[in-house]
Formats: C-alpha cells, sequence, structure tokens
C-alpha cells in the first residue's frame, strides 16, 4: 500500500469515527457560547441513538430515525434548559442527571432491542463534484453517510453564524455578559433555551449516526463515554466550530489506531488511549494558557436579573 | 382606568412631563426600596438624584428601565401609561440608561456592542453598518471613540462614551446616568457636564443618580432627594445650598470636616522602591512605583479607576507577583512574601472586593472574624481549632466595633455591607498592625458607616499605624489623608501633602499630565 | 413578595433547616411518583409496584439486610464526595477510584503472601492508597494545568474501568477460572466476616460509620476542615486569607479518593472475593453516591442517613428485576429523577409561604416585614 492510500485511508476512517464527535461537539459549543454547559450530552447522545434505532427498525427507514433521534435529544436538551435557566440550578448537577437518567432510559427500554442488527442502514453516498478532487475528495467527500458531510458543511455555517452575524453577536453577547444582553433587550432565557435545544438537537443527531450509520444496532452504553470526550472537545476546540473539526478529526483517528493496533497491545489498553488522550491534550491546552481566553466569561453561570 | 389616562400628547408638550411615576413600590428581601415614590422629569432638562447609598435612587431608575417589577404605582411617559417589565420596552419608548457597572461586552467591539439588540441592523455583518453612526453622534455631542476598538482597551471614560452612544443611537430621548463621575478625572467629568448640556439643549431629559453634593450642584437643573426609599423633596438646583441638601440626604445637620489630629509621623511602615507589576492581561500595570509611608501617617493614592491600584495593592498584600523591584514593612524585605508572611509582618489589608475576597459569604461572623488567624494561637492548638476562644474573641469584636448581626453563628451574607466593613476592620485592625492597605473602604457605604469606618482607620494612624488608603473618591483622600499620591498609568504622577493640595494639580495628574517632577 | 389569598409568598435569604428538610422529601416523593408512569409503561400497576418494592426490602429480614449491604459503598463513597463538593471539587470520579480500591486489595490478596493476620488491613492499606493516589492526579491537574476536574475525574473512571477489564483477561487472570475473565478467588483470609446468614460485611460498614463522624469532626474542629470550608465557599477569599488551595485541594482528594477506594475494597472483600468485570463491581455506586452527597447537602453525618435511602433504591432494583422481571437500569432512571428534582427544587427552598398579616390583608399587598 502506498502512503497516500495509507493517509486516505486513515482520514477516512478518522471521520467516519469523528463524524458523532463533531455533531455533538458543535452542539455543545453552541450551548456553551451563550453561557449554558451541558454536561448532559452522554445522556443526550445515547436516548438519541436508541430513539434513532427503535424508530429505523420498526419503520424501516433510517432517515425518520435520525429525525426523531435529533427530536429526542433536543428535547432532553430542553429539560436541561429548564432546569438550568428557568430554574437556575447547577448546571453541572443538572447536567450529570441527564447523563444518569439518559443512560437508565435508553437501558430500561432497549432491553428488547438489544444486539439485533439493524435492518436498513444509513447508506454511504458519493458527493458529486467534490469527490473528484485530488486526494481531499476520496479523504472527505466519499464512502460516508450524508450525516459526515451535512456535519462538515454545519461547522462552516456556524461559524459563519456565530462570527458574521447579527444572531451570532447575540449569542456570543449572552454568553460573555447576560446582564449587558438583557439590558440591551434580549431574552437571554429564549437565547439559552434556543441554543441549549439546538445543541441537544445535534447531541441526539450524534448518537443517531452510531446506531444507523456507524455500527447499525443497538447495544446498551453504546456511547462508551463519548459525550464526555466532546466536553472535553469543545474546550479544546477553543469554543470554535472550525477548529471543532480537527479536534473530532484528531480523536477519530485515535479511536481507529485502537483497532488497527490489536495485536501489539492488549485491546482493553487501546480502548482507555482517546479518554487518557482527552486528560492529555486539556493539560497542553493549559499549560499554553490559553484554557480561559476563549470561554465565554459567563459560562456555567445562570443568569436571573439583579434582584438581591 | 383613570381619568388622567386620556391625557394626549398632542397638549403643550411643556405641560406633559416626560415621566411621570406615580406611587411606585419596590421592595427586596428586608428592605422596602422604594415606599409610594412620586417623581417627574421634563424634557430639556438636567435632574439630579441625589441621596445617600441604598436611598433607593438607582432602584428607582431600574424600576423605570423595566430591570425590576415594582408591587406598585403606575408609569406614565409623555403622558401615556406605560407598562415597562423588560428593558427592550423601555429602549422602546426611547429611554436610555447608563449603568454604574457598565452594560458592555469587553470582548466585542465597540460596533459591535452598539449592534447588540438594534432593531433595524442588518443579519450580515450588523457591526459595519452601525459605525457610520457611531462617527456621526459622537461628532454631534462630543463623545469621540473608535467604534473597531475591542472594548476591553478603552478606559473607563471612554466605555462611558460607550455606553451613552449606545443610548443615543437607539434615539433615547430620556438618558439615565448612574453615578457616572465615580470613573472620571475631575476634567473628564467636565466633559460630560458639556455633553449633557448639549443633551439638554436638543430636548432630551436627563437623570443624574449621585451622592456627591457639589456635582450635583454644578450640573443639575431640578434635585430629587431621596432617603430611605421616600422622596425628601424636589428642588430648583438654584434656589438650594449644599448644607440643605446635606439635611435632606441625612435628616440631620451633618459635620463636613472629621476631626483630624496632626500628624506624627514615626519609622518607616512601608517602602516601595521601583516596583513593577503585571495585570491579569500580562501588561505592565504598576512601572517602576516608588513610595514610603510612615507610622502615624495616612498616605492617600488617588487616581481614576484601572491605573494600576488594584495591582499596587495586591502586590502589597501578597497577591500577585512583582516582577521587579522591592517591597519592605517595617523595616522586614516582604518582596513576593505570600500573603500569609505579609499578614504575619504585621501589615493589615481591607480589601477592594468585600464579598468576594474579604469575606467568605456563606460563613459565620465568628468564623469570619478568625480569617487569617485561624492558623495560629490562640485559635489554633496543633490541627485543632479553640472553638471557645473563637467565640469569645468573636463576642468582643461585635461588641468594640458595634458590628449589627443577630449572632456570632449568623452567615456573614445577610449582613448589611457596612456591618460586613466593620467586621473586615475588627479582624484587620485587631492586631495593632503597623501597616494597613485599605482600598475603597467606604465605597457603597451609607453616611453613618462610611464616617464609623473613617473614624477607625484615623484612630488607628493615631495610635502609631500607617495607611495606605486607596481611594477613587478624591473627597475622602483629601478628607483622610496627610498625604497625597496620584496613580496615572502605574506611574505615580506626583505626592503633595494634604495641607499643600491644589485641586486643580491633582486633577491633571489624575489626567495624566504632569507639570512638576515626581517625588517619591 | 405576592399575595395568594390569605397567604404571602416571600424570598428569604438563608432556608431554614425544615424547609431544606421538607423540600428534599418533596423531591424524593415527587421522583417516586414520576418513576410510576415507568411502571405503568410495563404494564405493572405501580401501587402494586411499591408495594411489591416495600415488602421485598423493608419487609423482611433479607431486605433490610440487603438494603444495609448497598448502603456500604454508597456510605464509604457518598462521605468522600461530601468533603470534596464541600471544597467545591467536583469528584466525578468515585466510581475509578473505587475501582481503584479494587483493584490494590486484589493484589495484595493474590500476590502479597502476607501472613493471614496482615492481609485485610494491608488490603485497606493499599486500597486507600490507590484511591488516593487515582483521586490526587485530578487536583494536580487542575492546579497545575487548569484543566476541568469534572473532565479528569470521569476520564479517569473510564482508564480505571479499562485497566480492571485488560487485569481480569489479562495478567491477572485466574488459572481455575476456566475462559472466564475473572481472578482467582481469595485465600479465605483475605475475606470480611459477614453478619450470619447475610451479605452484610460489618467490619466495613462499621469503618464507614466512624469515617463519617472522624470527617464530620474535621470539617467543624480543625484548621484544616476550616481552610476547606473557605476554599470551597470563596476562593477570593481563601487567597486574601492566604491558605495554600493546592495544598487543601490535595489533602480532600487524597481522603475523598481513598473513602472510595475503600468502598471497593469492602466490595472485594466481603462480597466478590475475586476481581471481576467493572460493571459488577460497582453497578454505579461512585455515580449514585454523587447524588447521595448531594440530598445530604454537604454533611457526612447527613450521609448516613441519605446513603441508606439510596441503598433502599439499589434494593428496590433487585426486587424489581428478580420479581417484576423488569431491568435494573430502573434504578438509574430513578435516580436522574431524584437528582432532577432536587435541584430543580432548590429554587423552591428560598421562598417561604406564611399567612397574610391583618395589616396587610387590609391594604391588599404585602407589607414590609421580612425579617
Amino acid at each position: 500500500m502506498d502512503w497516500q492510500s495509507w493517509v486516505i485511508g486513515i482520514v477516512g476512517r478518522a471521520l467516519a469515527f469523528g463524524t458523532p464527535l463533531l455533531w455533538a461537539t458543535l452542539g455543545e459549543v453552541s450551548a456553551e457560547r451563550s453561557g449554558v454547559v451541558n454536561l448532559g450530552v452522554e445522556g443526550m447522545m445515547i436516548l438519541g441513538a436508541f430513539s434513532a434505532f427503535a424508530v429505523a427498525q420498526t419503520t424501516g427507514h433510517p432517515g425518520v430515525g435520525v429525525l426523531v433521534g435529533a427530536a429526542v435529544g433536543g428535547a432532553a436538551a430542553f429539560l436541561h434548559a429548564f432546569m438550568s435557566v428557568t430554574l437556575r440550578a447547577n448546571q453541572y448537577v443538572s447536567g450529570l442527571a441527564l447523563t444518569i437518567f439518559g443512560l437508565g432510559l435508553a437501558g430500561l427500554l432497549g432491553r428488547g432491542w438489544e444486539g439485533a442488527p439493524l435492518r436498513q442502514a444509513l447508506p454511504a453516498v458519493t458527493v458529486p463534484g467534490l469527490s473528484q478532487i485530488p486526494v481531499l475528495g476520496p479523504m472527505l467527500f466519499q464512502g460516508h453517510t450524508v450525516l459526515t458531510y451535512v456535519g462538515l458543511f454545519l461547522a462552516v455555517v456556524l461559524w459563519i453564524l456565530l462570527w458574521k452575524t447579527r444572531w451570532g453577536v447575540v449569542v456570543r453577547s449572552v454568553g460573555e455578559s447576560p446582564a449587558t444582553a438583557d439590558a440591551m433587550g434580549i431574552s437571554v432565557f429564549r437565547v439559552r433555551y434556543f441554543t441549549v435545544t439546538f445543541g441537544g438537537v445535534l447531541a441526539g443527531i450524534a448518537g443517531a449516526y452510531l446506531s444507523v450509520a456507524y455500527r447499525p444496532a443497538w447495544t446498551e452504553g453504546m456511547t462508551a463515554g463519548m459525550g464526555w470526550i466532546v466536553i472535553a472537545l469543545t474546550i479544546f476546540s477553543g469554543w470554535d466550530p472550525l477548529r471543532a473539526v480537527g479536534g473530532a478529526l484528531l480523536f477519530g483517528a485515535l479511536y481507529h489506531l485502537s483497532f488497527r493496533l490489536q495485536g501489539l497491545v492488549p485491546p482493553e489498553l487501546l480502548k482507555l488511549m482517546p479518554y487518557a488522550s482527552a486528560i492529555l491534550v486539556l493539560a497542553l491546552v493549559g499549560l499554553r494558557g490559553t484554557w480561559r481566553r476563549g470561554a465565554p466569561a459567563a459560562l456555567g453561570q445562570p443568569y436571573a436579573r439583579g434582584e438581591r | 382606568m383613570l381619568a388622567q389616562a386620556g391625557t394626549s400628547g398632542n397638549e403643550d408638550r411643556d405641560l406633559v412631563p416626560l415621566v411621570l411615576l406615580q406611587d411606585i413600590t419596590k421592595s427586596f428581601p428586608g428592605v422596602v426600596a422604594n415606599d409610594r415614590v412620586s417623581w417627574e422629569l421634563r424634557s430639556g432638562e438636567v435632574h439630579a438624584m441625589l441621596g445617600e447609598n441604598g436611598a433607593g435612587k438607582t432602584t428607582l431608575m431600574n424600576v423605570l428601565y423595566g430591570l425590576y417589577r415594582p408591587e406598585s404605582g403606575r408609569i406614565l411617559i409623555r403622558g401615556k401609561p406605560a407598562v415597562i417589565s423588560s428593558p427592550r420596552d423601555a429602549i422602546a419608548l426611547g429611554i436610555g440608561m447608563v449603568h454604574q457597572h457598565f452594560k458592555l461586552v469587553l470582548a466585542h467591539t465597540v460596533a459591535e456592542n452598539v449592534a447588540l439588540g438594534l432593531k433595524g441592523t442588518p443579519f450580515w455583518a450588523p457591526a459595519r453598518s452601525v459605525e457610520r453612526r457611531i462617527l456621526a453622534l459622537a461628532a454631534q455631542y462630543g463623545l469621540s471613540v473608535d467604534p473597531r476598538a475591542q472594548v476591553w482597551e478603552l478606559s473607563a471614560g471612554e466605555q462611558q462614551r460607550v455606553e451613552i452612544l449606545k443610548a443615543l443611537v437607539r434615539g433615547a430621548e430620556i438618558l439615565i446616568l448612574d453615578e457616572p463621575t465615580s470613573v472620571l478625572t475631575p476634567q473628564e467629568a467636565q466633559e460630560l457636564f458639556k455633553v449633557l448640556s448639549r443633551m439638554k439643549a436638543e430636548g432630551h431629559g436627563v437623570v443624574f443618580i449621585s451622592h456627591k453634593l457639589s456635582e450635583v450642584m454644578e450640573c443639575a437643573d431640578q434635585i430629587t432627594v431621596m432617603r430611605r426609599g421616600r422622596v425628601v423633596g424636589t428642588v430648583r438646583a438654584g434656589e438650594t445650598s449644599k448644607v440643605e441638601l446635606a439635611r435632606m440626604m441625612v435628616g440631620r445637620d451633618v459635620v463636613f470636616q472629621l476631626a483630624k489630629g496632626a500628624c506624627s509621623s514615626g519609622e518607616e511602615a512601608l517602602r516601595v522602591d521601583q516596583l513593577w507589576v503585571r495585570s491579569d492581561r500580562g501588561i505592565p500595570a504598576v512601572r517602576g512605583v516608588s513610595l514610603r509611608v510612615c507610622r502615624g501617617e495616612i498616605l492617600g493614592i488617588a487616581g481614576v479607576a484601572g491605573n494600576g491600584q488594584r495591582e499596587l495593592v495586591e502586590a502589597l498584600a501578597g497577591l500577585r507577583r512583582a516582577d521587579r523591584g522591592r517591597v519592605e514593612m517595617t523595616g522586614r524585605d516582604v518582596t513576593n512574601a505570600s500573603a500569609r508572611a505579609v499578614a504575619n509582618a504585621s501589615a493589615a489589608h481591607v480589601p477592594e472586593e468585600r464579598l468576594r475576597m474579604g469575606v467568605v459569604p456563606g460563613m459565620s461572623v465568628e468564623d469570619n472574624l478568625i480569617l487569617k488567624r485561624h492558623h495560629r494561637s490562640p485559635f489554633s492548638r496543633g490541627p485543632l481549632l479553640h472553638l471557645g476562644r473563637i467565640r469569645k474573641v468573636a463576642s468582643a469584636a461585635i461588641e468594640e466595633y458595634g458590628i449589627v448581626a443577630p449572632g456570632p453563628r449568623t452567615p456573614v451574607k445577610l449582613l448589611s455591607g457596612g456591618n460586613i466593613q466593620k467586621l473586615i476592620l475588627a479582624r484587620e485592625l485587631s492586631g495593632e498592625p503597623a501597616l494597613i492597605l485599605a482600598s475603597h473602604p467606604t465605597y457603597g457605604l451609607d453616611v453613618g458607616a462610611t464616617e464609623q469606618v473613617r473614624r477607625f482607620l484615623l484612630h488607628r494612624r493615631d495610635r502609631g499605624g500607617g495607611v495606605l488608603l486607596v481611594s477613587e473618591d478624591l473627597e475622602e483622600i483629601l478628607t483622610l489623608a496627610d498625604r497625597i499620591a496620584v496613580l496615572f498609568r502605574g506611574e505615580i504622577m506626583g505626592t503633595v501633602s494634604a495641607a499643600e493640595a491644589d485641586l486643580e494639580e491633582i486633577g491633571m495628574w489624575m489626567a495624566g499630565e504632569r507639570r512638576r517632577a515626581p517625588q517619591a | 413578595m405576592t399575595r395568594l389569598g390569605p397567604l404571602v409568598v416571600e424570598r428569604r435569604l438563608a432556608p431554614s433547616r425544615a424547609a431544606v428538610i421538607g423540600v428534599s422529601v418533596l423531591a424524593v416523593v415527587l421522583a417516586l411518583l414520576v418513576a410510576a408512569l415507568i411502571f405503568w409503561g410495563y404494564g405493572v400497576n405501580p401501587w402494586q409496584a411499591y408495594a411489591t418494592i416495600a415488602r421485598g426490602t423493608l419487609g423482611s429480614r433479607h431486605g433490610l439486610m440487603e438494603i444495609l449491604r448497598r448502603a456500604i459503598p454508597l456510605l464509604l463513597c457518598g462521605v468522600g464526595l461530601a468533603l470534596a463538593f464541600r471544597a467545591r471539587f467536583w469528584n466525578i470520579g468515585a466510581e475509578g477510584q473505587l475501582l481503584a480500591g479494587a483493584v490494590a486489595a486484589s493484589g495484595v490478596a493474590l500476590f502479597s503472601r502476607l501472613p493471614a493476620p496482615w492481609l485485610l488491613p494491608a488490603m485497606f492499606g493499599a486500597g486507600f492508597l490507590a484511591g488516593a493516589l487515582w483521586g490526587i492526579i485530578p487536583a494536580l491537574l487542575q492546579a497545575r494545568f487548569a484543566v476541568n476536574e469534572v473532565i479528569s475525574t470521569l476520564m479517569m473512571n473510564y482508564i480505571m474501568i479499562y485497566i480492571v477489564e485488560w487485569l481480569i483477561h489479562g495478567p491477572w487472570k485466574g488459572g481455575t477460572m476456566r475462559g472466564f475473565a475473572y481472578t482467582d478467588f481469595f485465600p479465605s483470609a483475605a475475606q470480611l466476616p459477614l453478619l450470619p446468614g447475610t451479605r452484610v460485611h460489618w467490619p466495613t460498614l462499621v469503618l464507614g460509620l466512624a469515617l463519617a463522624g472522624v470527617v464530620a469532626l474535621v470539617l467543624t474542629r480543625t484548621r484544616l476542615g476550616y481552610e476547606v470550608r473557605v476554599v470551597g465557599e470563596s476562593t477570593g477569599a481563601a487567597r486574601y486569607a492566604g491558605i495554600n488551595s493546592l495544598q487543601v485541594m490535595v489533602w480532600v482528594m487524597l481522603v475523598s479518593g481513598g473513602l472510595a477506594a475503600l468502598a471497593g475494597v469492602g466490595e472485594m472483600a466481603g462480597i466478590h472475593y475475586r476481581l471481576r468485570s467493572p460493571t459488577h463491581i460497582s453497578m454505579g455506586y461512585g455515580y449514585t453516591a454523587i447524588i447521595v452527597a448531594w440530598l445530604a447537602r454537604g454533611n457526612p453525618l447527613a450521609v448516613i442517613l441519605t446513603s441508606f435511602l439510596f441503598g433502599l433504591i439499589f434494593a428496590a432494583g433487585d426486587t424489581v428485576r428478580v420479581v417484576l422481571r423488569m431491568p435494573f437500569q430502573f434504578v438509574s432512571v430513578l435516580n436522574g429523577l431524584i437528582l432532577f428534582f432536587l435541584i430543580g427544587s432548590e429554587m423552591l427552598m428560598q421562598w417561604r409561604v406564611r399567612i397574610a398579616t391583618k395589616e396587610e390583608r387590609w391594604t391588599g399587598k404585602a407589607g414590609s416585614s421580612a425579617s
């Protein structure tokens, strides 16, 4: 195998595994840019994965499954928004509760579907035109499901929305200084509900990708801590949708590598690699001192109008 | 609902007030901030709201701006009853407000801040579209500012201009300014007054919230005095005097000067040589400061906020590393010593941020009274706390400093600001410290508590303590200090003895202009 | 302040103890009501389901002892987490710290060849150290590299899970276990005594109760406890007071991780007698302990109470699985719901309802006296 097709292979597989990370990270960036941390990514992803699988299996349409997964993820995030925005509960604990609840519920409901392969998985497609680009074409625009391409496109769209539009100014302001946004007549409440719910929709799609496209089957706990890697990736990417693409690819490659190296290293030790890398990467970010520079200033703080 | 509601805006405009508040009541847990307040504002006037901290002026204006919803009362704008349930409603009615703590997104540019929430900005590149309007209004009112600058780079005075521009771009006819001069040099304040008179001439109604008598007399047409949530009265500026206003504010005659004994300066309590300190952003904030404070004297550090005061005090208190220079306290080298070592060198610190630093809000009065000393005898024996001793010392301190608290186990967050500051002073002054670093010790306190805090500091000075007093309130520095130094962009612009202090020269120094050579 | 007929609803600054307890109980009850929907969805009459659960747990000696057995690891992890939460360190890693203790205990039991009377103390000692180490790493990462502790402690859970998997599939795989992924059984000197006829390894229970008392005393009566409270309540004040936050955090995580690890040692030496799959060792005790500590509001003595409540819920999970033939995940769902209602009701505690005074009724609006 020549080096070129080797690289194409690696990047292609990294992209396949990075796609759910990308979707969920974009969702978390959306929520955190408006100042809300949602630690429930794991819970939203697993609920999205299960509901997408169940619907795809019963209807035979994987696309419908993805849409339902998105809706379920959004609903779960809406619950978090209610907790953290309206009730001003601790965002960390609310997100944890969502994860515990989501993992439990998916396990409870998914008992009967365990291990069954999906009748009809989401098909791989080739993007006409773009796939003809040398090297880049076969790497990025060939052999993936439509979710991968839309995810890449979404990263660009989200970046433009955040940095070049009125909508972006509003969202970033709510995340930097909700009191200012409020004083300028912006409903902090509405913006945060929207971004958090939107983030949940993306996390739901990320989960759906796992059970309908990547590994078309349902197994309990199939997200295996990916939701937490997403939280780390959000920080690693500096709350920037474009850099989230790089982060997702990097971790996708790590997951892929942990399959490739089997035989050389015990598989259990390979499986812990992404988690150890997540810590390592965050430590490197911290060492460079850039950790707080990109973070929205009001991240994690509930907002209440200045009542004493 | 009521007959007056039918008054239309077509009648003689001068007869209809721009704003009419009737019987506004707003309460918070434990206090009634506004108690059946009625008030009016007319166009073409600067109307000052005068009162002590906590008198309810800001609360009333926050009600008008839709930030608080009153429990009862009516608001009429241009004669029409209005329901203002959010700032959005207020903005739509032509009301703008410049808060004391600016409502700006520091990470954004000036234009982005102005464009935020502005109706009619395009979806794409909204900041670009408002740049021209910013420049036009800036020229009209004399508010120069670069629309593309990032807000965190601007001085406090410039940030204030951005706030005013934000209101003007939104077509504000009613502009509320909350304590606008607290961040300005005397000269900048004069410029602001000029801007206000231009606005007045164009028919705006300006509300000017303040607790400073002299500036209110200088710039206002009408003055409403509030005390404890109620309006004491409204007077024309030309028909009143400072003495009368002060009496209305406090409810009794006020002595303007504190009795201060002659300064008998002794040995050096603090000596700072060529100190360089960087800010959180890594920019040099203190640049080669040298100064000394003797026992028995108060050195006042004047200056506009953000000129290195915080970094200077933090470096002296052991909370921030100095890059270069030397600090000595009572002859001991404490350059870059830890906070604990500085405290052990007999230095007390009354910090700027009372609630965030000075106390642990969730912990009890007695726990807070031993903070910084908890690890030493008599409060600790080995690893154990001596709870009995702590209780005894706490009770004594509560008594001596007149801290009003339900008991020594009450969480500090339930105390008023004045009592929290008294608690901090009780703790800091208890060890008879040779040096006291005091940052904005009376900021936000009412007149009674302010007087008490100042007395405590003077008392300590008379007993041989050296005090480094940092304050943005020039009046406070003139009242308390024996010598005055002015800090500008991290440098000492000059030092004078309080007896020879020339207000104009201090003002020049605060603005960064130097006539004499600096002295240590 | 708002008036509703003869009642006045008003805000208060500090919730009373009665309000905290009342609202907490309400949260648990509401969670049980919502969980009733799940039974209903499974075609089980919720009332019958709860009656069955009550009979299976509180209604028999066996059931009560199972509650006790489940409460032991929750108690130890919960006390450690309560301490960490008091210092505002978000230790989500009790699960991994528990497993670290289990690994260390297994290593000592299987390979140390210590004389019999020393074996159990050595297992507890080694377990504590392993958990402490696993806890200190995130504390150091946070202090030195600003790595968010929620993420690092969670990642450390996954890392430890895979380490255990590796050990039981690889180097420590028992020779007597044929194809299964277990280590060999521990020698009998490495097994804790049980209450007769139960699975209650009482020495661990006694240890947990004693340590809850010790941690409570440390928090209220010692210098270190004082510093923990200051650091937890206000980092600004801690810096101002010259308290070395890093040192405090290291102590806190050493104890927090160590206590969780003791729970792991107890499970090894009292229940399983061999290292096995992480899902069988812990069943999510480390995560549930977060709720245990949160419900106890960081008070180690209250953890004793809340750990028994969640012991009951775990025991109920067994009943649900065996008698009603529903998945054990019922426990996770109920736990998540309780946590939701708990934090959601936190705002409730800041309000107080009282009967309006005559004057207020007369004027038709709420008066000024709040304090």
